[in-house]
């Protein structure tokens, strides 16, 4: 199908004697909107850095964006491919500002050997502006609050001008206003730009009701997948997480 | 003191002018190569790199080859089990890295041992002698140089990204793993083609002195290499002075003049105010 721009076919990635993903096949539709959760350990990341390259496949094959992947093919396509991972914890002396790390987000496309364009410039400004950070281009990366450094990683993911966007727990560890923010943030992107998005929680809370797949995660296996609708029930979470848990009133009811 | 007062006449001699330039170029290219090092934390794979290059030399005295070739193979050789024991290593990098070290002081030891005869050539290598480097040195020294600073002109994109956002480099498509190992292959060349002037024990300070201090100074990359180069050179020849005023190492006085200015930069580092990373915990 044309429309699928993300096929998984039996994948199997091992970290030394860790089995992180076992056997998982996974397709994803041009536009789609898919939450991935699951308790830690359940192998989420992991099958992000299998659709970015970056994750080792020992089994099974996978096709992203129509070219399948391989060491040569994962570089050029992680151009295409807006990742945002969970906040690190940089340090603060780190000689690079906003403005220059949103930049980043353009140096895979530019290639080696060409330098940044002033469009380019305008366009990490826009896109600065866009996400509400304009006033904090010049500061020191290192200086920013948990919510100020994801909204720059996602301002640097979307000067990539990217087809598929990877957000690994981009709201864990900032606090709940900051966490609100950078869900509707998220929202307000992928209505704008309809771009297919996968996003992984482990908490619940933070799940955007955007969702229009949830993929339920648990040892390394797709354990069970569907509308957000039948996979958030508290039967089948309680079953996902091995204990009680009960719907948070953030999500439910679901909007699609 | 007066300018009037002062002997210049020293500078006419062509050992002198070969330790100026020598203290020029090795400045240059060990600050940048620094940046580098201190910007990823990465100084005991540094350190690691510059006894490699010293226990590679050594060999080549004792079996007779070139000193500066066996230095090269050994540098180049260490930074490629460092880089990926550093990456991923099965130990903790700081072990191996340890070990690693450890190994390569012994290698020098070894080697030193083994060789017959006086061993002032191989002493030289420890101190360095910046007042003896010939003209083939300062060719080769400023070659080195001119390469380093370059590659950092034609990949200063690519080398900021590495650098600060190694993670993020490489999840933008940017050859990242291919940066980092040059950066690394980087040091190796720097600290063997400044050995002979500055000394395998000594050269990892002006590595780390220059650039450790324009780190406590600057938010900006380009302004951070621009001051650790002239903090490199400015500790080269200042220590250079030194040396001859005082009649004392060469060597010596270039990385203690470094050491001050480390010292005088933290101290007056606008960074010592800077707030730490506020990380708000989950509420709620």
């Amino acid at each position: 199908m044309d429309n699928i721009v993300i096929k998984i076919q039996d994948a199997v990635v091992s970290y030394r004697e860790d089995v992180a993903l076992q056997g998982v096949s996974l397709e994803v539709g041009k536009g789609e909107f898919i939450g991935i959760i699951g308790p830690n350990g359940a192998g989420k990341t992991t099958l992000l850095t299998v659709i970015n390259g970056l994750g080792k496949l020992v089994h099974g094959q996978a096709w992203v964006l129509g070219s399948r992947l391989n060491r040569r093919s994962s570089i050029n396509l992680r151009k295409r491919i807006g990742y945002v991972a969970q906040v690190e914890n940089i340090d603060p002396r780190l000689p690079i500002n906003v403005r220059e790390t949103v930049m980043v987000g353009c140096y895979g496309r530019l290639g080696l050997f060409r330098r940044p364009t002033r469009a380019q410039w305008k366009t990490v400004d826009e896109v600065l502006e866009m996400v509400g950070m304009a006033h904090l281009s010049q500061r020191p990366i290192g200086h920013l609050s948990g919510g100020e450094y994801q909204r720059a990683a996602i301002a640097r993911a979307l000067v990539q001008q990217p087809e598929i966007f990877l957000l690994d727990e981009p709201t864990a560890s900032i606090d709940r206003k900051a966490q609100r923010e950078i869900l509707s943030l998220i929202q307000l992107i992928h209505k704008e730009y309809h771009t297919t998005t996968l996003f992984v929680t482990h908490d619940l809370r933070t799940l955007p009701p955007i969702c229009q797949r949830l993929i339920l995660m648990k040892d390394g296996k797709i354990w069970q997948q569907g509308s957000p609708e039948s996979m958030l029930s508290e039967e089948v979470l309680s079953q996902l997480y091995g204990a009680p848990v009960s719907v948070p009133a953030e999500i439910a009811p679901v909007q699609t | 003191m007066t300018g009037a007062g002062m002997d210049f006449s020293i500078l006419q001699y062509h050992f002198m002018q070969n330790a100026i330039l020598a203290g020029l170029f090795g400045g240059i290219t060990c600050s940048v190569v620094g940046v580098f090092v201190v910007t990823m934390h990465l100084s005991f794979i540094g350190v690691c790199i510059a006894h490699a290059a010293f226990a590679g030399a050594l060999l080549g005295l004792w079996l007779g080859f070139n000193p500066l070739i066996g230095a090269l193979l050994f540098s180049l050789g260490s930074a490629a089990i460092i880089g990926p024991v550093a990456d991923r290593g099965e130990l903790n990098p700081d072990t191996s890295i340890g070990i690693i070290f450890s190994l390569m002081l012994g290698l020098a030891f070894l080697f030193m041992g083994l060789m017959p005869g006086a061993r002032t050539e191989a002493l030289n290598l420890f101190w360095g002698s910046i007042l003896t480097v010939t003209q083939q040195d300062i060719i080769f020294l400023a070659a080195i140089t001119g390469a380093i600073v370059g590659l950092v002109v034609i990949f200063y994109k690519e080398i900021q990204a590495v650098i600060c956002h190694r993670e993020v480099a490489l999840a933008v498509g940017i050859p990242a793993t291919v940066i980092f190992y040059g950066l690394l292959f980087s040091t190796g060349v720097t600290i063997t083609a400044s050995l002979q002037s500055i000394g395998g024990l000594l050269i990892y300070c002006l590595i780390l002195n220059p650039a450790a201090a324009a780190y406590q100074l600057t938010y900006s990359l380009k302004r951070m290499l621009l001051i650790a180069v002239a903090f490199g050179v400015i500790s080269c020849w200042a220590g250079l002075a030194a040396s001859y005023l005082l009649d004392i190492p060469s060597g010596a006085a270039i990385v203690i003049t470094s050491a001050i200015i480390f010292g005088l930069a933290t101290a007056f580092s606008p960074k010592r105010k800077v707030k730490g990373w506020q990380q708000i915990p989950l509420t709620g």
